[in-house]
């Protein structure tokens, strides 16, 4: 097991050069440079700029360009925002990486407390009026785009009824302890809702088929012929093993953690990780785009990684060596 | 053997609710009793309602099913009425059932000594290292020989044979009265069948229990059957001790099934067959259930059918052949 784990993460290294070089290619491949688009002092002579590039190593070869970006992202120096003078990556992304990750995990609880009860119970009961509720809503959940829903969302729940903040993370700033917890969770509750929404649908139906599944199965039957109660025949024998391709789930989930949000974080100005995507998008803030790109791609591997390991602990069948 | 039947079943009923207009009517009023220490076999093709007869004594009919009338007793005690709770504790403990499948009957993701000692803990009170133990001396009571090890193996790790050992395990492990194996060794090795039958038969004496064996196979009823039960169209169509059955078949639904064994002393180029399948529970003819398919049929039999009648002290027949104290034409 640990001598699979150790391998799975000496693959990372070439699957992480493979990354780079492809953000590095497509920002490469994007038009214009930090000079460029920019209102120039007409006063500068463009010499100047170009002795800039020079200097920026601009001019380089492609080769010897990404062989300077990588090894200087090795040391973990992604470089300078080319927006925010003076600011380096580290340093934005860090600041926004939080917000993106309490977001993310509030939408996954959200998640599984809704979907995992109501799929067990749907299971359970199938074709039974809460059963076709739930299964309205979750195709529901899945049709309606993010965005669309958390403009929903605030027009109704924050702006008619006044039940929860439009946006941003926090009321005030002078508050400390449980006051500042509760604002900041009272802040998350409807980008959390709408972050959750597709995956509460998706993990709804998963959980349904896979406890309708089990039930059904040969070992249910023998569980219960050995007179195991129904909470034990339930709870031991069936969810263990309905919950494996949920764990699967779930660990490409941990990747859409970051990312998912780069859509619900702008509609309520949520100052996470997505919204400075965007931005820098907009902005042409290159050092920025590609950092959380790769950041990404990262989360993703690691959630894969993730998945697998727990996948054989809960599973016996599946053994790495 | 004694007189009070290790189980007592009397006019059961056991019909699936398909739809608003069918209902399939898998067992359909039938009786029969099975004495301590006896080993009954009931044989039918697929469809004939062996094995819903079966889950209707463990009470483990699944719905659109429903158990609709008659009585079940295990050591004279009704079973039907009890509470879902009370049936919980009869389950694996007075009545305990092995499946066709071996493959698929143990849960994946528990390891063998965790699935046999649950139900020594939920049905015996012992505790976690009690029913440990116990439960390696019943995997070598039933002949695996790493007990020790694999107690902490995964059903994967196992082979079919294997499995089955270790369902037969679970089943002896709290002393039923009664041991319903239902198809036990369709699944298996040709090899294997025979050696866990003959492991079937010693546990039976061994711990004192009545078996009931649910096969198509007439092979093994004749070897390890004290009495035949054959059904068919969830109705038993005939009774009779094995000897008597094999040898003195009245049934022609009996007399088709066993026609279709090849038989050593005989070389004949193609075995009997009964034409046709066994017609859906929710169509069966009207008359006997057997009418369709049956060689002998007369006028009558597509009218009405009659009821099991005695022909001798042990042999029962459900077939207007017999009317008149089993004189065949």
């Amino acid at each position: 097991m640990y001598k699979y784990i150790i391998r799975r993460i000496l693959v990372f290294i070439p699957m992480l050069i493979m990354l780079s070089i492809i953000v590095f290619a497509l920002a490469k491949a994007a038009p214009g440079d930090p000079f460029t688009g920019k209102i120039l002092d007409p006063e500068v002579d463009p010499a100047v700029f170009e002795q800039q590039r020079e200097a920026l190593g601009l001019n380089d070869p492609l080769p010897v360009q990404y062989v300077n970006w990588a090894s200087k992202i090795a040391t973990g120096n992604f470089g300078e925002s080319m927006y925010y003078k003076g600011r380096s990556v580290q340093s934005l992304i860090k600041e926004r990486i939080v917000n993106t990750l309490y977001l993310g995990l509030f939408a996954l609880a959200i998640t599984l407390i809704v979907a995992i009860p109501i799929g067990i119970y749907s299971a359970r009961n199938p074709y039974s009026i809460l059963d076709y509720s739930a299964t309205t809503f979750g195709f529901l959940g899945l049709a309606i785009p993010n965005f669309f829903f958390g403009l929903i969302a605030i027009y109704f729940l924050a702006i008619k009824l006044g039940w929860f903040p439009a946006q941003g993370t926090i009321t005030s700033t002078d508050v400390s302890g449980w006051t500042e917890v509760w604002d900041r969770v009272h802040h998350m509750v409807l980008p959390g809702i709408t972050l959750g929404l597709a995956g509460t649908a998706t993990y709804m139906r998963y959980m349904r088929s896979e406890v309708l599944d089990v039930l059904g199965s040969d070992y249910i039957r023998t569980a219960k012929a050995k007179g195991m109660s129904e909470r034990n025949v339930l709870y031991k024998h069936t969810l263990r093993n309905a919950i494996i391709p949920i764990i699967t789930l779930m660990g490409f989930e941990f990747g859409a953690l970051l990312s998912g949000a780069i859509i619900t974080e702008q509609v309520f100005s949520y100052p996470g990780l997505g919204t400075l995507f965007i931005n820098s998008i907009t902005n042409r803030d290159y050092p920025v785009i590609m950092a959380i790109t790769l950041l990404l791609g990262v989360t993703i591997l690691i959630g894969n990684l993730l998945a697998d390991i727990f996948y054989s602990i809960v599973d016996p069948r599946i053994r790495y060596d | 053997m004694s007189n009070d039947p290790v189980l007592d079943v009397e006019q059961l009923k056991t019909y699936f609710y398909l739809d608003e207009e069918r209902v399939a009517k898998a067992v359909d009023d039938i009786s029969f009793s099975i004495y301590p220490g006896e080993t009954v076999a009931l044989v039918g093709e697929s469809g004939s309602g062996k094995s819903i007869t079966a889950l209707s004594i463990m009470q483990l009919i699944n719905k659109p099913g429903k158990i609709v009338g008659g009585s079940i007793s295990i050591a004279s005690e009704e079973i039907l009425t009890l509470s879902s709770k009370q049936m919980e504790k009869i389950r694996g403990n007075d009545i305990a059932m092995i499946f066709q499948e071996p493959m698929t009957a143990l849960n994946p993701v528990f390891t063998i000594g965790n699935q046999i000692s649950e139900i020594l803990r939920k049905h015996k009170k012992l505790s976690n290292k009690a029913a440990q133990e116990k439960a390696i001396n019943l995997l070598k009571t039933v002949g695996i020989s790493r007990a020790e090890e694999i107690v902490n193996e995964y059903p994967h790790q196992l082979s079919g044979g294997m499995r089955q050992r270790v369902m037969i395990a679970m089943a002896i492990s709290c002393d039923p009265k009664l041991l319903i194996a239902d198809e036990p060794t369709t699944a298996l090795d040709v090899t294997i069948q025979a050696q866990i039958l003959d492991l079937m038969a010693d546990m039976k004496e061994k711990f004192h229990m009545a078996l009931l064996l649910i096969t198509h196979d007439l092979g093994v009823v004749s070897e390890y059957a004290d009495r035949v039960m054959v059904m068919y169209g969830g109705q038993i169509v005939e009774e009779a001790p094995t000897s008597k059955l094999l040898e003195l078949t009245k049934h022609p639904y009996s007399q088709g099934l066993l026609e279709s064994l090849p038989k050593l002393e005989e070389d004949v180029d193609r075995l009997g067959t009964i034409k046709g399948t066994v017609p859906p529970a929710y169509d069966f003819p009207s008359g006997c259930r057997f009418s369709s398919r049956c060689p002998f049929v007369m006028e009558k039999c597509k009218q009405s059918s009659t009821d099991l009648k005695k022909i001798d002290q042990d042999h029962f027949v459900r077939c207007y052949l017999y009317e008149n104290g089993g004189s065949e034409e």
